[in-house]
């Protein structure tokens, strides 16, 4: 024990520096007053040049809001939200969706430069060679989402060939305004819940994919998120259809400035997979998390809901959180189609001050259905951090099958893991296997790393990404690797 | 320099519900480059305790005595120090790291061990090489470096995994901490073999062992006897033979 | 933390006699009930339970006379004539009051071992939480009478029943016995719990509260027997504290009733303390059976154990709620839990929800949960060695279930326990072969 503490108390003094995605942009903002009334959304709306209906939609939402009080369920704490005191709308001054990247604030194409995002199609095109005993790596096309509209899309003339829409929401309500008001709103309904219902009200931007009967879609998409401006919400809310036959793989990736302040952050996903479809959604979530006392750091409230609602659809989740003061989030899958499959991989780690409750809800309505939902959680510091996870087997979901695994580490004692399993079985000939286990790294694991030349850091590193490896190997390769070096630098500070 | 290892009046405890119970009492022991010693004792004599506090293990408190590792102070340094120093354990009971590939886990350390030594790390290509070769001569599937560490390993695919580990770092000194319990003849016959490739005139070993087996396999220089934490007795390998005959009894009374 | 209050329940089924209290524990706990209502279904630890049974009644108090002849019947339908059970010491409670008629003289019990009525000198103790629990501040202002048992130092006190029958009153009718368990260090006891009721009676209410304290090294068995009348409410309420090296363990089995809640908090407050909180339910028709326990560590080295199994036909519904709660001193705690469900009916459903909250790192805890029918394979493999249908159900039913009952350390309890589930399984189980 005492080396551990050393090395912990070391670490400790490095303090949050390892946050290197935390610088602040300066760019040149169109920023609407503080605060939320109907004003504010129609500002919104008028800004996007929406059309009615969706004007409307966004009231009614509002009007629902505001008979609604925040979810007080999970296991997390924090002072009162002013939802007065937020920006809703912030966009860099310029035209909104330039047409190619010439357009594009060479600054903000700096920016996601420091963050290894790819913009540039060229650049992207001409790396492909492929290192010897490494697999090809496909083209990733980029929506790239800074603060609260898309900056820049890339690829989407090769996805265009191949019938793919990829584009920005707020376009996609121009463009294609039947397959947005057809399935907005569709997963995800405006009042779901208190945060669902404000992302509906003030939603400013986030990506559409929409993938035509029978198209693998050729590349993997990818959003990347970041809030730059000061007291600023951000709000985006991404819409994935895939059609009948049809597959995509969608990842997201999120960062934003160190700030002293807390940001509010309440996004939302509806995916909908029709017959054969399959969907693969993976996140690494990054937004920052607060300093080493807890001071500011992102407040994460999410709602991601997946509808499997044809025959034989698979929608799987993929997370990897590091980040945030507070994550609210339970990506789930409506498990409608009969034989359809939900899956949930996730990997929460919380260090210093941060909280988590995270999880997913498995709602199995049709036949055969099959759901698998491994989940690691890993404390450390004076963090605390829960696993809720709901499966509901309804009576018609005979021959229902679902397995969940739920592991915690944890790291020092001054953390808390927790387990929050929800169980329902209405259907005799439906299966539910439930598994959960808590343990530390142990004594002899350490001692045994570090008698063969590790040091404590890289023996933890190791030993935290094998008992995360059942999740990291469903993410695609180029995010695991990522995924792989975050979860050592999260836990910098802390390991013992 | 004549001696590789220098033992002298070692004592060490360890914790029990909050009282210190003493295990070593006082050993002398000293180990020459390029030779093989062994040490032989009844259980709970302190054979394993003795490798523990040599690798560097926490829980154990020492409480008087010295060791000097190639003129250092090994008591002074972290376990990945001693292991970088050259110092290599070989578990009695190696521990399973789920999800820890076996290759990567390799490759990890002995880049680690490489990075203190000055000495250049292996690429992936070179070190797979490597790796082959020594897998190879210990008649190990590569399947082993695909699983993860010792996990679902059989008793004899684990020590097995030791001596592939040992080989791969180069020590200058390996502990072998009964590293022959547990094995039918063919397993123990290839984990001598491993061990003997490595005799040289900079490679020593300290053999912990019950059994007189290893032993004529390995061929060592001194058997030392240690009896409730202390060598009462040192020779030659006719001591391991006396002991394979007549026990420890005459030793008994010997450290009374 | 909810920022809204509980939408409590309403107090109407029994405003009238909580108004009437008037010592100071049954008026604070009456005022801590007003405060909350009944739980809703909004109370997290009642999601999955829910009390609107007791309303559009009103709970009367139970009559003081009761028809012995009826009472002596329903005695031997728990207890049979002859039997081993029937030599036990045992105290009686009809209606929630002892009955000495009924009860076995204080002379018989062993040296060492005491009771009195609770009737005679309440005392509340400070175990429970009336301000948390709202039914448990139900029975504090509502308690008539109860057991309290004492076992002195190092006394093994061997067996003792504890039967509580509800017989036939003038209306719908409610009783809160208050019972307390409180053993002296390295003292034992096997405490056999059993209610029954009988059937055909108008709708009762039964709300026991049990408090045990165990002392340095003692160790109690509690063996819950829970057979009364199928329109019956029965919920329960059990609060174990465990010193140091002392063990708690318990088993509960649920037949009857409408609605029945088990419901334990067991704090282990000493090094080395154990509890295992165990039990099985076989319900049928509308049924609905909860166990649900809080097990709090709040000392190192402590173990507990809890494996619940249900077997549901018709539309019964099972809950199962385990919260194992370490606290940060509680380093090298041992926990593990395990419920499982056989469902043998499209109608009947379980709802589990075992939860771990965990701020000690040096721990090993666990959980598991399986829900299913009846296996397949094992039903053709009996098949295949000719025995067919309903035997064949009825057979690995009873297996699941007696692998529970197993965990029953006291042979004698545990013969209690085979013999009520076997009586209970042969009516169930072809019961519901032949409507099927």
């Amino acid at each position: 024990m005492p080396a551990i503490t050393e090395t912990r108390e070391q670490v400790e003094k490095l303090g949050q520096s390892s946050y290197k995605w935390g610088f602040e942009t300066d760019i040149e903002m169109d920023v609407a007053p503080k605060g939320l009334n109907e004003d504010t959304i129609r500002l919104i709306s008028a800004r996007k040049e929406e059309p009615d209906w969706l004007l409307e939609w966004r009231l009614a939402a509002f009007r629902v809001w505001q008979t609604m009080t925040e979810p007080t369920w999970a296991k997390v704490t924090y002072p009162p939200i002013d939802y007065q005191d937020v920006h809703y709308y912030a966009a860099p001054r310029k035209k909104p969706g330039p047409k190619s990247l010439d357009e594009v604030d060479p600054e903000l194409l700096r920016t996601y430069e420091k963050l290894g995002i790819p913009l540039h199609e060229q650049a992207l095109l001409a790396g492909v060679e492929v290192p010897e005993g490494e697999e090809a790596r496909l083209p990733v096309a980029v929506d790239a989402v800074f603060d609260s509209v898309s900056v820049a899309t890339t690829f989407r003339k090769t996805l265009a060939e191949a019938g793919v829409i990829f584009c920005p929401i707020s376009e996609a309500v121009r463009d294609h305004p039947d397959l947005v008001r057809k399935y907005l709103g569709s997963v995800v309904p405006a009042g779901d819940n208190f945060y669902a219902a404000l992302n509906a009200a003030v939603f400013t931007d986030g990506s559409f994919v929409f993938i035509p009967k029978g198209v693998r879609c050729p590349m993997e998409l990818s959003t990347y998120f970041r809030i730059n401006a000061r007291n600023t919400g951000q709000f985006e809310r991404t819409l994935i259809v895939v059609e009948d036959g049809a597959s995509v793989s969608y990842l997201e990736g999120c960062t934003a400035p160190m700030r002293d302040e807390n940001q509010l952050h309440a996004a939302v996903v509806e995916l909908v997979a029709m017959e054969n479809a399959s969907i693969k959604y993976s996140t690494v979530q990054n937004w920052y998390p607060g300093d080493e006392n807890g001071l500011g750091g992102i407040y994460n409230f999410v709602t991601k809901r997946g509808a499997c609602r044809g025959a034989k659809s698979k929608i799987s989740w993929t997370q990897v959180e590091t980040g945030s003061a507070i994550t609210w989030k339970y990506p789930s899958c409506i498990l409608q189609g009969e034989g359809s499959v939900g899956e949930f991989y996730s990997v929460a780690v919380t260090n210093n001050y941060q909280q988590a409750d995270t999880g997913t809800k498995m709602i199995h309505i049709g036949k055969n259905t099959r759901s698998t939902i491994i989940a690691k959680t890993i404390s450390a510091g004076h963090s605390d951090s829960t696993y809720r996870g709901l499966v509901r087997m309804l009576p018609k979901a005979s021959n229902a099958r679902n397995f969940t695994q739920c592991d915690s580490l944890l790291i020092g004692d001054r953390c808390g893991a927790h387990t929050v399993p929800y169980i329902e079985n209405r259907n005799m000939s439906a299966r539910i296997e439930h598994e959960a286990t808590t343990s530390k790294i142990s004594e002899d694991q350490m001692f045994y790393c570090r008698q063969r030349g590790l040091s404590q850091e890289d023996a933890v590193g190791l030993i935290v990404n094998g008992f995360c490896k059942d999740v990291l190997k469903e993410l695609p390769m180029e995010f695991a690797v990522e995924a792989q070096k975050l979860l050592q630098i999260s836990l910098e500070g802390s390991v013992g | 320099m004549s001696e590789l290892l220098k033992i002298s009046g070692l004592h060490a405890s360890i914790d029990a519900d909050g009282i210190p119970k003493e295990i070593l009492r006082g050993v002398d022991l000293v180990v020459p480059p390029g030779e093989v010693h062994a040490i032989m004792g009844p259980n709970g004599c302190g054979k394993s305790t003795l490798s523990y506090v040599l690798a560097g293990r926490e829980e154990y408190d020492v409480t008087a005595g010295s060791v000097s590792f190639m003129g250092q102070d090994l008591l002074a340094m972290e376990p990945e120090e001693r292991a970088a120093a050259g110092l290599f354990l070989a578990f009695q009971a190696p521990v399973e790291l789920p999800g820890v590939n076996n290759a990567n886990f390799l490759r990890t350390a002995v880049n680690a061990v490489r990075r203190a030594r000055g000495e250049p790390e292996l690429d992936a290509v070179g070190f797979l090489k490597t790796v082959r070769a020594a897998t190879k001569n210990l008649s190990m599937s590569d399947d082993m470096l695909k699983r993860n560490v010792n996990v679902g390993f059989s008793g004899g695919e684990k020590k097995r995994n030791e001596v592939l580990q040992m080989t791969m770092l180069q020590p200058k000194l390996a502990i072998l901490d009964e590293t022959d319990s547990g094995l039918d003849v063919d397993a123990l016959r290839i984990v001598a073999e491993g061990v003997k490739n490595l005799r040289s005139p900079d490679f020593s070993a300290l053999v912990i062992t019950h059994h007189q087996r290893l032993l004529e396999y390995l061929g060592p220089d001194r058997i030392h006897v240690m009896v409730r934490g202390r060598i009462v007795r040192s020779g030659g390998p006719e001591l391991a033979k006396q002991i394979d005959v007549e026990g420890y009894a005459s030793f008994l009374t010997e450290a009374a | 933390m909810n920022a809204l209050a509980p939408s409590g329940r309403s107090l109407a089924p029994f405003e009238a006699r909580l108004s009437g209290v008037h010592d100071v524990e049954r008026k604070s706990a009456a005022g801590d009930l007003a405060r909350t209502g009944l739980p809703g279904p909004r109370v997290e630890a009642w999601h999955y339970t829910n009390l609107r049974a007791l309303s559009g009644h009103v709970f009367a108090e139970s009559d003081v006379l009761f028809d012995e002849k009826e009472a002596r019947a329903v005695l031997a339908s728990v207890i049979p004539e002859g039997s081993i059970f029937e030599k036990l010491p045992r105290l009686v409670l009809v209606n929630g009051r002892i009955a000495p008629g009924l009860s076995s003289s204080t002379a018989s019990l062993p040296e060492g071992v005491s009771w009195s009525s609770f009737a005679s000198a309440p005392d509340f103790g400070t175990q429970t939480s009336p301000q948390r629990d709202p039914l448990v501040a139900l029975n504090t202002a509502l308690a008539s009478d109860g057991m309290q048992l004492s076992v002195a130092t190092g006394v093994k006190a061997g067996q003792v029943l504890l039967v509580s029958l509800a017989l036939s009153s003038s209306g719908v009718v409610s009783f809160h016995p208050r019972h307390n368990v409180a053993l002296a260090p390295e003292a034992s006891l096997t405490l056999i719990e059993i209610s029954a009721g009988n059937d055909g009676q108008e709708l009762y209410f039964h709300n026991p509260v049990l408090t045990c304290s165990l002392a340095e090294g003692a160790h109690l068995e509690h063996v819950k027997l829970q057979q009364e009348a199928g329109n019956a409410i029965h919920l329960a309420t059990v609060y174990a504290d465990i010193a140091g090296h002392a063990t708690y363990e318990s088993f509960t089995l649920t037949l009857g009733s409408a609605l029945a809640r088990h419901e334990v908090h067991a704090s282990l407050a000493g090094a080395h303390a154990a509890v295992h909180v165990n039990g099985a339910q076989l319900l049928g028709n509308t049924q609905v059976g909860d166990i649900t326990s809080v097990i709090t560590h709040s000392a190192p080295d402590c173990i507990s154990r809890q494996t619940v199994r249900n077997v549901l036909t018709d539309r019964s519904r099972a809950v199962f709620q385990g919260k194992v709660l370490v606290e940060r001193v509680a380093q090298k705690t041992d926990g593990y839990q395990m419920n499982q469900a056989l469902l043998l009916s499209p109608t009947a459903e379980i709802d589990a929800k075992p939860e771990l909250e965990i701020y000690a790192d040096d721990v090993r805890c666990s959980h598991g949960a399986t829900v299913g029918a009846l296996d397949e394979e094992q039903l053709f493999y009996l098949r295949s060695r000719g025995i067919a249908g309903a035997q064949a159900r009825q057979m690995l039913v009873e297996a699941f279930l007696i692998e529970a009952t197993d965990l029953v350390r006291d042979e004698v309890a545990r013969t209690l326990l085979d013999g009520a589930l076997a009586d209970a399984l042969l009516n169930r189980i072809t019961a519901e072969e032949r409507g099927s």
